[in-house]
Protein backbone atom coordinates (compact mmCIF):
# COMPACT_ATOMS: atom_id res chain seq x y z
CA UNK A 1 0.00 0.00 0.00
CA UNK A 2 1.07 3.52 -1.36
CA UNK A 3 1.75 5.48 2.17
CA UNK A 4 3.51 8.94 2.68
CA UNK A 5 4.73 10.23 6.42
CA UNK A 6 2.33 7.19 7.22
CA UNK A 7 -0.59 8.56 4.81
CA UNK A 8 -2.49 6.35 2.99
CA UNK A 9 -2.42 7.83 -0.19
CA UNK A 10 -5.12 5.58 -1.61
CA UNK A 11 -7.32 6.59 0.60
CA UNK A 12 -6.83 10.37 0.80
CA UNK A 13 -7.13 11.02 -3.13
CA UNK A 14 -10.43 8.52 -2.89
CA UNK A 15 -11.78 11.26 -0.37
CA UNK A 16 -10.04 14.30 -2.06
CA UNK A 17 -11.73 12.85 -5.47
CA UNK A 18 -15.29 12.68 -3.86
CA UNK A 19 -14.47 15.72 -2.10
CA UNK A 20 -14.58 17.56 -5.51
CA UNK A 21 -16.69 15.43 -6.70
CA UNK A 22 -19.74 16.64 -4.40
CA UNK A 23 -17.21 20.05 -4.90
CA UNK A 24 -18.91 20.13 -8.15
CA UNK A 25 -22.59 20.01 -7.39
CA UNK A 26 -22.40 22.49 -4.79
CA UNK A 27 -20.74 24.74 -7.29
CA UNK A 28 -23.34 24.33 -9.57
CA UNK A 29 -26.35 24.89 -7.42
CA UNK A 30 -24.50 27.78 -5.36
CA UNK A 31 -23.63 29.84 -8.75
CA UNK A 32 -27.47 29.51 -9.36
CA UNK A 33 -28.26 30.56 -6.31
CA UNK A 34 -26.11 33.67 -6.49
CA UNK A 35 -27.46 34.10 -10.18
CA UNK A 36 -30.76 34.26 -8.79
CA UNK A 37 -30.34 36.27 -5.34
CA UNK A 38 -27.91 39.05 -7.32
CA UNK A 39 -30.93 40.36 -9.53
CA UNK A 40 -34.05 39.15 -8.04
CA UNK A 41 -32.99 39.34 -4.12
CA UNK A 42 -34.55 35.96 -3.54
CA UNK A 43 -33.12 33.47 -1.67
CA UNK A 44 -34.74 30.27 -3.45
CA UNK A 45 -35.46 27.76 -1.17
CA UNK A 46 -36.64 25.67 -4.35
CA UNK A 47 -33.41 25.30 -5.53
CA UNK A 48 -32.40 21.94 -3.74
CA UNK A 49 -35.90 20.76 -5.55
CA UNK A 50 -35.29 21.75 -8.96
CA UNK A 51 -32.08 19.64 -8.59
CA UNK A 52 -34.14 16.61 -7.37
CA UNK A 53 -36.28 17.43 -10.26
CA UNK A 54 -33.55 17.49 -13.09
CA UNK A 55 -32.12 14.01 -12.00
CA UNK A 56 -35.76 12.76 -11.72
CA UNK A 57 -36.32 14.16 -15.70
CA UNK A 58 -33.51 12.33 -16.67
CA UNK A 59 -34.95 8.97 -15.09
CA UNK A 60 -38.12 9.70 -16.62
CA UNK A 61 -37.17 10.71 -19.77
CA UNK A 62 -35.05 7.58 -19.95
CA UNK A 63 -37.47 5.35 -18.62
CA UNK A 64 -40.75 6.94 -20.07
CA UNK A 65 -39.84 8.10 -23.33
CA UNK A 66 -35.76 6.32 -23.97
CA UNK A 67 -34.11 9.52 -23.98
CA UNK A 68 -30.78 9.02 -23.15
CA UNK A 69 -28.29 10.56 -20.75
CA UNK A 70 -26.68 12.80 -23.37
CA UNK A 71 -29.93 14.05 -24.27
CA UNK A 72 -31.12 14.65 -21.24
CA UNK A 73 -28.23 16.69 -20.30
CA UNK A 74 -29.29 19.00 -22.67
CA UNK A 75 -33.20 18.81 -22.64
CA UNK A 76 -33.63 18.50 -18.63
CA UNK A 77 -31.97 21.87 -18.17
CA UNK A 78 -34.02 23.57 -20.71
CA UNK A 79 -37.40 21.71 -19.17
CA UNK A 80 -36.20 22.68 -15.66
CA UNK A 81 -35.71 26.05 -16.93
CA UNK A 82 -38.84 26.58 -18.82
CA UNK A 83 -40.72 25.53 -14.94
CA UNK A 84 -38.62 28.40 -13.18
CA UNK A 85 -39.81 30.76 -16.26
CA UNK A 86 -43.62 29.83 -14.77
CA UNK A 87 -42.84 30.07 -11.33
CA UNK A 88 -41.34 33.07 -11.69
CA UNK A 89 -43.89 34.61 -14.10
CA UNK A 90 -46.99 33.22 -12.08
CA UNK A 91 -45.68 32.90 -9.00
CA UNK A 92 -42.89 35.44 -7.63
CA UNK A 93 -43.97 38.04 -10.09
CA UNK A 94 -47.29 39.09 -7.97
CA UNK A 95 -45.45 39.29 -4.98
CA UNK A 96 -41.85 41.19 -6.34
CA UNK A 97 -43.30 44.03 -4.49
CA UNK A 98 -43.79 42.63 -1.00
CA UNK A 99 -41.26 41.53 1.69
CA UNK A 100 -38.66 39.23 0.48
CA UNK A 101 -39.83 36.81 3.23
CA UNK A 102 -42.71 36.31 1.29
CA UNK A 103 -40.56 34.86 -1.82
CA UNK A 104 -38.41 32.68 0.43
CA UNK A 105 -41.68 31.04 2.21
CA UNK A 106 -43.76 30.92 -1.48
CA UNK A 107 -39.93 28.83 -2.53
CA UNK A 108 -39.62 26.65 0.46
CA UNK A 109 -43.45 25.74 -0.27
CA UNK A 110 -42.90 24.81 -3.56
CA UNK A 111 -40.31 22.88 -2.46
CA UNK A 112 -42.25 20.87 -0.04
CA UNK A 113 -44.97 20.31 -2.56
CA UNK A 114 -42.85 19.02 -5.10
CA UNK A 115 -40.90 16.82 -2.52
CA UNK A 116 -43.74 15.36 -1.26
CA UNK A 117 -45.45 14.73 -4.95
CA UNK A 118 -42.33 12.54 -5.69
CA UNK A 119 -42.49 10.68 -2.51
CA UNK A 120 -46.04 10.20 -3.29
CA UNK A 121 -45.58 8.69 -6.58
CA UNK A 122 -42.28 7.19 -6.66
CA UNK A 123 -41.61 6.33 -2.91
CA UNK A 124 -38.88 7.89 -0.46
CA UNK A 125 -36.41 4.80 -1.49
CA UNK A 126 -34.25 6.01 -4.38
CA UNK A 127 -34.24 5.26 -8.19
CA UNK A 128 -31.58 3.60 -10.55
CA UNK A 129 -30.43 5.17 -13.34
CA UNK A 130 -27.11 3.45 -14.92
CA UNK A 131 -24.12 5.34 -16.28
CA UNK A 132 -24.01 5.86 -19.91
CA UNK A 133 -22.63 3.54 -21.52
CA UNK A 134 -19.65 5.66 -23.25
CA UNK A 135 -18.33 6.77 -19.74
CA UNK A 136 -17.87 2.92 -17.98
CA UNK A 137 -14.50 2.43 -17.84
CA UNK A 138 -11.90 4.47 -16.09
CA UNK A 139 -8.45 5.05 -15.84
CA UNK A 140 -5.94 4.08 -13.19
CA UNK A 141 -3.59 6.66 -11.88
CA UNK A 142 -0.11 6.17 -9.96
CA UNK A 143 -2.35 6.57 -6.88
CA UNK A 144 -5.99 5.81 -7.14
CA UNK A 145 -8.07 4.29 -10.04
CA UNK A 146 -10.37 7.40 -11.40
CA UNK A 147 -13.80 6.09 -12.81
CA UNK A 148 -14.66 8.04 -15.97
CA UNK A 149 -17.44 9.13 -14.96
CA UNK A 150 -16.71 10.87 -11.73
CA UNK A 151 -13.40 12.60 -13.93
CA UNK A 152 -16.69 13.95 -16.71
CA UNK A 153 -18.49 15.26 -13.52
CA UNK A 154 -15.79 17.60 -12.83
CA UNK A 155 -14.88 18.54 -16.00
CA UNK A 156 -18.41 19.38 -17.28
CA UNK A 157 -19.01 21.17 -14.10
CA UNK A 158 -15.92 23.43 -14.29
CA UNK A 159 -16.74 24.22 -17.91
CA UNK A 160 -20.42 24.91 -17.52
CA UNK A 161 -19.36 26.98 -14.06
CA UNK A 162 -16.52 28.67 -16.38
CA UNK A 163 -18.99 29.72 -19.21
CA UNK A 164 -21.66 31.25 -16.78
CA UNK A 165 -18.57 32.96 -14.94
CA UNK A 166 -17.26 34.44 -18.52
CA UNK A 167 -20.76 35.20 -19.97
CA UNK A 168 -21.70 37.08 -16.94
CA UNK A 169 -18.62 39.26 -16.52
CA UNK A 170 -17.42 39.52 -20.15
CA UNK A 171 -20.11 40.25 -22.30
CA UNK A 172 -22.92 42.48 -22.95
CA UNK A 173 -25.74 40.04 -21.77
CA UNK A 174 -23.84 39.99 -18.53
CA UNK A 175 -23.12 43.45 -18.00
CA UNK A 176 -26.90 44.06 -17.67
CA UNK A 177 -27.44 41.28 -15.34
CA UNK A 178 -24.57 43.26 -13.57
CA UNK A 179 -26.58 46.30 -14.15
CA UNK A 180 -30.11 44.99 -13.38
CA UNK A 181 -28.03 43.38 -10.09
CA UNK A 182 -26.95 46.79 -9.15
CA UNK A 183 -29.39 49.15 -9.99
CA UNK A 184 -32.99 47.46 -11.79
CA UNK A 185 -34.86 50.64 -12.32
CA UNK A 186 -31.96 52.53 -13.90
CA UNK A 187 -31.31 49.93 -16.08
CA UNK A 188 -34.81 49.74 -16.73
CA UNK A 189 -34.75 53.61 -17.90
CA UNK A 190 -31.93 52.90 -20.51
CA UNK A 191 -34.63 51.28 -22.23
CA UNK A 192 -34.02 47.23 -21.19
CA UNK A 193 -37.04 44.75 -20.51
CA UNK A 194 -36.15 44.60 -16.84
CA UNK A 195 -38.45 42.38 -16.24
CA UNK A 196 -38.12 39.90 -19.12
CA UNK A 197 -34.29 39.41 -17.61
CA UNK A 198 -35.60 38.81 -14.24
CA UNK A 199 -37.43 35.72 -15.63
CA UNK A 200 -35.04 34.78 -17.86
CA UNK A 201 -31.94 34.81 -15.15
CA UNK A 202 -34.43 32.75 -13.08
CA UNK A 203 -35.33 30.52 -15.36
CA UNK A 204 -31.14 30.32 -15.84
CA UNK A 205 -30.36 29.45 -12.54
CA UNK A 206 -33.06 26.95 -11.84
CA UNK A 207 -31.33 25.56 -15.42
CA UNK A 208 -28.16 25.33 -13.68
CA UNK A 209 -29.90 22.98 -10.78
CA UNK A 210 -32.00 21.04 -13.12
CA UNK A 211 -28.38 20.18 -14.93
CA UNK A 212 -26.64 19.42 -11.86
CA UNK A 213 -29.74 17.03 -11.07
CA UNK A 214 -29.06 15.00 -14.76
CA UNK A 215 -25.20 14.84 -13.62
CA UNK A 216 -25.91 13.53 -10.17
CA UNK A 217 -28.33 10.97 -11.32
CA UNK A 218 -26.10 8.26 -11.83
CA UNK A 219 -23.80 8.85 -8.68
CA UNK A 220 -26.28 9.20 -6.11
CA UNK A 221 -29.76 7.45 -6.18
CA UNK A 222 -32.52 9.65 -8.09
CA UNK A 223 -34.96 9.92 -4.40
CA UNK A 224 -37.22 13.14 -3.58
CA UNK A 225 -35.22 14.09 -0.63
CA UNK A 226 -31.49 14.50 -2.67
CA UNK A 227 -32.58 18.25 -3.11
CA UNK A 228 -33.33 18.83 0.32
CA UNK A 229 -30.40 17.08 1.63
CA UNK A 230 -28.02 19.24 -0.81
CA UNK A 231 -29.87 22.56 -0.23
CA UNK A 232 -28.62 23.09 3.84
CA UNK A 233 -24.93 22.33 2.51
CA UNK A 234 -25.31 24.68 -0.38
CA UNK A 235 -26.82 27.15 1.72
CA UNK A 236 -23.67 27.11 4.52
CA UNK A 237 -21.64 27.06 0.88
CA UNK A 238 -23.16 30.76 -0.42
CA UNK A 239 -22.52 32.07 3.38
CA UNK A 240 -19.32 31.26 3.66
CA UNK A 241 -18.69 32.62 -0.55
CA UNK A 242 -20.60 35.66 0.24
CA UNK A 243 -24.06 36.33 -1.45
CA UNK A 244 -23.99 37.99 -4.93
CA UNK A 245 -20.35 36.86 -6.02
CA UNK A 246 -19.98 34.53 -9.24
CA UNK A 247 -16.32 33.85 -9.16
CA UNK A 248 -17.05 33.36 -5.30
CA UNK A 249 -20.09 30.87 -5.08
CA UNK A 250 -17.52 28.63 -7.75
CA UNK A 251 -14.93 28.58 -5.95
CA UNK A 252 -15.83 28.34 -2.85
CA UNK A 253 -18.24 25.08 -3.96
CA UNK A 254 -15.51 23.42 -5.21
CA UNK A 255 -13.27 24.53 -2.32
CA UNK A 256 -15.77 23.10 0.35
CA UNK A 257 -15.97 20.07 -1.27
CA UNK A 258 -12.57 19.75 -1.20
CA UNK A 259 -12.60 20.68 2.61
CA UNK A 260 -15.03 17.83 2.99
CA UNK A 261 -13.07 15.45 1.86
CA UNK A 262 -9.89 16.34 3.34
CA UNK A 263 -12.26 16.02 6.61
CA UNK A 264 -13.57 12.55 5.54
CA UNK A 265 -10.03 11.31 5.47
CA UNK A 266 -8.04 12.71 8.17
CA UNK A 267 -11.10 12.96 10.98
CA UNK A 268 -14.27 11.19 9.57
CA UNK A 269 -16.20 12.08 12.41
CA UNK A 270 -16.39 16.15 11.94
CA UNK A 271 -17.31 15.86 7.43
CA UNK A 272 -20.72 16.38 8.08
CA UNK A 273 -20.06 19.42 10.40
CA UNK A 274 -16.99 21.28 8.90
CA UNK A 275 -18.87 22.88 6.35
CA UNK A 276 -21.02 24.64 8.85
CA UNK A 277 -17.78 24.95 11.49
CA UNK A 278 -16.20 26.83 8.80
CA UNK A 279 -19.50 28.92 7.74
CA UNK A 280 -19.72 30.16 11.67
CA UNK A 281 -15.89 30.83 11.56
CA UNK A 282 -16.40 32.91 8.30
CA UNK A 283 -19.17 34.48 9.95
CA UNK A 284 -17.45 35.44 12.82
CA UNK A 285 -14.54 37.07 10.94
CA UNK A 286 -15.89 38.55 7.13
CA UNK A 287 -19.62 38.80 7.97
CA UNK A 288 -20.27 39.45 4.22
CA UNK A 289 -18.49 36.14 3.11
CA UNK A 290 -14.92 35.25 1.63
CA UNK A 291 -15.76 37.10 -1.44
CA UNK A 292 -18.60 39.49 -0.26
CA UNK A 293 -18.95 43.25 -0.67
CA UNK A 294 -19.14 44.91 2.98
CA UNK A 295 -22.02 46.94 2.96
CA UNK B 1 -53.39 66.80 -29.79
CA UNK B 2 -49.75 67.69 -29.88
CA UNK B 3 -48.63 70.46 -32.30
CA UNK B 4 -45.58 69.68 -34.79
CA UNK B 5 -42.33 69.93 -33.37
CA UNK B 6 -43.61 69.58 -29.81
CA UNK B 7 -40.93 66.87 -28.07
CA UNK B 8 -42.17 66.96 -24.64
CA UNK B 9 -46.04 68.07 -23.89
CA UNK B 10 -47.37 67.28 -19.72
CA UNK B 11 -50.54 68.24 -18.77
CA UNK B 12 -52.03 68.01 -15.19
CA UNK B 13 -49.35 65.77 -13.87
CA UNK B 14 -49.79 64.15 -10.43
CA UNK B 15 -46.61 62.32 -8.90
CA UNK B 16 -46.88 60.21 -5.88
CA UNK B 17 -44.35 58.22 -3.75
CA UNK B 18 -46.52 56.30 -1.51
CA UNK B 19 -49.03 58.20 -0.16
CA UNK B 20 -46.80 61.38 -0.11
CA UNK B 21 -48.27 63.68 -3.36
CA UNK B 22 -45.34 65.12 -4.54
CA UNK B 23 -46.24 66.82 -7.75
CA UNK B 24 -49.67 68.83 -7.92
CA UNK B 25 -50.88 69.38 -11.57
CA UNK B 26 -47.83 70.04 -13.58
CA UNK B 27 -48.53 71.71 -17.47
CA UNK B 28 -45.11 71.79 -19.35
CA UNK B 29 -43.97 71.64 -22.58
CA UNK B 30 -40.55 71.50 -24.87
CA UNK B 31 -40.34 71.94 -28.45
CA UNK B 32 -37.90 70.06 -30.93
CA UNK B 33 -33.88 71.75 -30.35
CA UNK B 34 -35.21 73.92 -27.39
CA UNK B 35 -33.20 73.60 -24.04
CA UNK B 36 -35.30 74.10 -21.17
CA UNK B 37 -35.26 74.35 -17.70
CA UNK B 38 -36.46 73.42 -14.23
CA UNK B 39 -35.35 75.77 -11.52
CA UNK B 40 -36.60 76.03 -7.90
CA UNK B 41 -35.39 75.16 -4.54
CA UNK B 42 -34.26 71.66 -3.23
CA UNK B 43 -37.58 69.72 -2.85
CA UNK B 44 -39.40 71.74 -5.37
CA UNK B 45 -40.70 68.80 -7.28
CA UNK B 46 -37.89 69.38 -10.09
CA UNK B 47 -36.29 65.72 -9.84
CA UNK B 48 -39.56 64.15 -9.47
CA UNK B 49 -41.15 65.90 -12.62
CA UNK B 50 -37.72 64.16 -14.26
CA UNK B 51 -38.98 61.02 -12.66
CA UNK B 52 -42.25 60.77 -13.70
CA UNK B 53 -41.51 61.32 -17.56
CA UNK B 54 -39.35 58.15 -17.10
CA UNK B 55 -42.56 56.30 -15.18
CA UNK B 56 -39.63 55.94 -12.17
CA UNK B 57 -41.84 57.55 -9.29
CA UNK B 58 -44.57 55.25 -6.88
CA UNK B 59 -47.60 56.18 -9.21
CA UNK B 60 -48.49 59.26 -11.69
CA UNK B 61 -51.99 60.68 -13.39
CA UNK B 62 -52.15 62.99 -15.86
CA UNK B 63 -50.84 63.28 -19.69
CA UNK B 64 -47.03 63.30 -20.59
CA UNK B 65 -46.76 62.77 -24.62
CA UNK B 66 -43.58 62.22 -25.88
CA UNK B 67 -43.30 62.90 -29.51
CA UNK B 68 -47.21 62.80 -29.39
CA UNK B 69 -47.41 59.67 -27.94
CA UNK B 70 -48.92 59.31 -24.36
CA UNK B 71 -46.62 57.58 -21.75
CA UNK B 72 -48.44 57.48 -18.63
CA UNK B 73 -49.53 53.92 -19.06
CA UNK B 74 -45.79 52.63 -20.84
CA UNK B 75 -43.32 50.46 -18.84
CA UNK B 76 -40.41 53.07 -18.52
CA UNK B 77 -37.77 50.63 -20.97
CA UNK B 78 -40.89 51.76 -23.36
CA UNK B 79 -40.40 55.18 -22.86
CA UNK B 80 -36.87 54.83 -23.31
CA UNK B 81 -37.10 53.79 -27.10
CA UNK B 82 -39.72 57.26 -27.73
CA UNK B 83 -35.92 58.21 -28.00
CA UNK B 84 -34.96 59.79 -24.12
CA UNK B 85 -31.89 59.33 -22.48
CA UNK B 86 -32.12 60.07 -18.69
CA UNK B 87 -29.20 61.22 -16.71
CA UNK B 88 -30.35 60.75 -12.88
CA UNK B 89 -28.96 63.34 -10.42
CA UNK B 90 -26.20 60.57 -8.49
CA UNK B 91 -25.52 59.85 -11.75
CA UNK B 92 -26.11 55.82 -11.42
CA UNK B 93 -22.80 54.74 -12.67
CA UNK B 94 -22.82 51.27 -12.32
CA UNK B 95 -19.47 50.29 -10.42
CA UNK B 96 -19.22 46.35 -11.64
CA UNK B 97 -19.41 47.68 -14.91
CA UNK B 98 -15.98 49.17 -16.51
CA UNK B 99 -16.32 53.01 -18.38
CA UNK B 100 -16.14 51.25 -21.53
CA UNK B 101 -19.07 48.92 -20.46
CA UNK B 102 -21.13 51.60 -19.24
CA UNK B 103 -20.58 53.18 -22.11
CA UNK B 104 -21.86 50.67 -24.02
CA UNK B 105 -24.93 49.88 -21.76
CA UNK B 106 -27.69 51.38 -23.09
CA UNK B 107 -28.86 49.84 -25.77
CA UNK B 108 -29.78 52.51 -29.33
CA UNK B 109 -33.11 54.21 -28.79
CA UNK B 110 -32.65 55.81 -31.79
CA UNK B 111 -29.90 55.02 -35.33
CA UNK B 112 -28.30 58.03 -35.58
CA UNK B 113 -26.87 58.27 -31.98
CA UNK B 114 -23.04 59.33 -31.83
CA UNK B 115 -20.64 57.02 -32.55
CA UNK B 116 -17.76 55.77 -29.53
CA UNK B 117 -14.96 57.58 -31.58
CA UNK B 118 -16.72 60.62 -31.52
CA UNK B 119 -18.14 59.83 -28.23
CA UNK B 120 -13.93 59.62 -26.92
CA UNK B 121 -12.95 62.58 -28.89
CA UNK B 122 -15.42 64.67 -27.01
CA UNK B 123 -14.44 63.24 -23.90
CA UNK B 124 -11.00 62.30 -24.01
CA UNK B 125 -10.46 61.53 -20.46
CA UNK B 126 -13.15 58.54 -20.97
CA UNK B 127 -10.56 57.02 -23.67
CA UNK B 128 -7.97 57.00 -21.04
CA UNK B 129 -9.83 55.34 -18.23
CA UNK B 130 -12.34 53.14 -20.19
CA UNK B 131 -10.88 50.28 -18.39
CA UNK B 132 -11.04 51.51 -15.16
CA UNK B 133 -14.51 50.30 -12.63
CA UNK B 134 -16.93 52.92 -13.60
CA UNK B 135 -17.25 54.22 -10.08
CA UNK B 136 -13.40 54.92 -9.99
CA UNK B 137 -13.62 58.08 -11.99
CA UNK B 138 -13.90 61.35 -10.37
CA UNK B 139 -16.74 63.54 -10.50
CA UNK B 140 -16.47 65.29 -13.46
CA UNK B 141 -15.37 61.67 -15.41
CA UNK B 142 -18.54 59.88 -14.08
CA UNK B 143 -20.59 63.20 -15.10
CA UNK B 144 -19.24 62.88 -18.44
CA UNK B 145 -19.87 59.26 -18.75
CA UNK B 146 -23.12 59.67 -17.43
CA UNK B 147 -23.74 61.92 -20.38
CA UNK B 148 -21.85 59.66 -22.93
CA UNK B 149 -23.82 57.08 -22.04
CA UNK B 150 -27.30 58.56 -22.98
CA UNK B 151 -25.76 60.46 -26.24
CA UNK B 152 -24.45 56.64 -27.79
CA UNK B 153 -27.79 55.59 -27.75
CA UNK B 154 -29.20 58.02 -29.84
CA UNK B 155 -31.28 59.77 -27.36
CA UNK B 156 -32.69 62.79 -28.82
CA UNK B 157 -34.64 64.23 -25.47
CA UNK B 158 -32.27 64.29 -23.01
CA UNK B 159 -33.52 64.83 -19.87
CA UNK B 160 -30.48 66.21 -17.34
CA UNK B 161 -30.57 66.45 -12.99
CA UNK B 162 -28.72 68.51 -11.87
CA UNK B 163 -25.39 67.89 -13.84
CA UNK B 164 -23.10 70.77 -12.59
CA UNK B 165 -23.57 69.82 -9.15
CA UNK B 166 -20.47 69.30 -7.02
CA UNK B 167 -18.50 69.46 -9.88
CA UNK B 168 -15.12 71.93 -10.18
CA UNK B 169 -15.68 75.72 -12.30
CA UNK B 170 -13.25 73.98 -15.45
CA UNK B 171 -15.78 71.16 -15.36
CA UNK B 172 -18.86 73.21 -15.24
CA UNK B 173 -17.25 75.55 -17.95
CA UNK B 174 -16.80 72.37 -20.56
CA UNK B 175 -20.15 70.45 -19.60
CA UNK B 176 -21.65 73.61 -20.89
CA UNK B 177 -20.07 73.55 -24.10
CA UNK B 178 -21.27 70.09 -24.34
CA UNK B 179 -24.41 71.41 -24.05
CA UNK B 180 -24.35 73.87 -26.90
CA UNK B 181 -22.50 71.67 -29.05
CA UNK B 182 -26.00 69.14 -28.59
CA UNK B 183 -28.07 71.99 -28.75
CA UNK B 184 -26.52 73.07 -32.20
CA UNK B 185 -27.08 69.50 -33.14
CA UNK B 186 -30.81 70.35 -32.88
CA UNK B 187 -31.33 67.91 -29.70
CA UNK B 188 -33.76 69.09 -27.35
CA UNK B 189 -32.87 68.94 -23.50
CA UNK B 190 -34.85 69.36 -20.43
CA UNK B 191 -32.50 70.55 -17.41
CA UNK B 192 -33.00 70.28 -14.09
CA UNK B 193 -29.94 72.88 -12.53
CA UNK B 194 -29.43 74.53 -9.17
CA UNK B 195 -26.63 76.71 -10.83
CA UNK B 196 -28.75 79.59 -12.34
CA UNK B 197 -25.50 81.14 -13.61
CA UNK B 198 -24.72 77.89 -15.02
CA UNK B 199 -28.34 77.43 -17.11
CA UNK B 200 -29.24 81.33 -17.76
CA UNK B 201 -26.87 82.01 -21.13
CA UNK B 202 -27.49 78.65 -22.86
CA UNK B 203 -31.28 77.73 -21.93
CA UNK B 204 -34.07 79.13 -23.88
CA UNK B 205 -36.75 79.18 -21.09
CA UNK B 206 -37.44 78.58 -17.46
CA UNK B 207 -39.79 77.02 -15.62
CA UNK B 208 -39.79 77.67 -11.73
CA UNK B 209 -41.17 75.17 -9.45
CA UNK B 210 -42.43 75.14 -5.90
CA UNK B 211 -43.92 73.02 -3.42
CA UNK B 212 -44.77 70.24 -6.33
CA UNK B 213 -46.53 73.33 -8.50
CA UNK B 214 -44.87 75.46 -11.89
CA UNK B 215 -45.05 78.85 -10.97
CA UNK B 216 -43.61 81.16 -13.30
CA UNK B 217 -42.61 80.55 -16.88
CA UNK B 218 -39.38 83.02 -18.04
CA UNK B 219 -38.50 83.18 -21.57
CA UNK B 220 -34.48 83.76 -21.98
CA UNK B 221 -35.22 87.65 -23.29
CA UNK B 222 -36.87 88.31 -20.11
CA UNK B 223 -34.39 87.22 -17.49
CA UNK B 224 -33.51 91.08 -16.82
CA UNK B 225 -36.74 92.26 -16.23
CA UNK B 226 -38.00 89.64 -13.87
CA UNK B 227 -34.41 89.34 -11.80
CA UNK B 228 -36.74 90.11 -8.83
CA UNK B 229 -39.03 87.86 -9.00
CA UNK B 230 -36.28 84.92 -9.58
CA UNK B 231 -34.32 85.92 -6.81
CA UNK B 232 -37.81 85.71 -4.48
CA UNK B 233 -38.42 82.13 -5.99
CA UNK B 234 -34.11 81.22 -5.52
CA UNK B 235 -32.95 82.69 -3.36
CA UNK B 236 -29.92 83.68 -5.75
Amino acid sequence: MATFLGINLFGLFGQLLVGLINGSFYALLSLGLAIIFGLLKIINFAQGAMYMLGAFAAWMALNYFGINYWAALILVPLAVGFAGVLIERVLLRPIAGEDHLYSLLLTFGIALVLQGLFTQIYGASGQPYSIPDALKGGTKLPFMYLPDYRAWIIVASVVVCGLTWFMIEKTRLGAYLRAGTENPAMLQAFGINVPLIVTLTFGFGVGLAGFAGVMAAPVYSVSPDMGSNMLIVVFAIVVIGGMGSIGGAILTGLGMGIIEGLTKYFYPEASTTVIFAVMVIVLLLKPAGLFGKEA
Amino acid sequence: MSTYGEKIRISDLHAFYGESHILHGIDLNVKQGELVTLLGRNGAGRSTTLRSIMNMVGRRSGTININGRQTIGMASHRIAHLGIGYCPEERAIFSSLNVEENLMLPPAVRSDGMCVEEIYDMFPNLYERRYSQGTRLSGGEQQMLALARILRSGANILLLDEITEGLAPVIVKKLGEVLQKLKQRGLTILLVEQNFRFAAPIADRHYVMEHGHIVEEVGAHELEARADMLHTYLGV
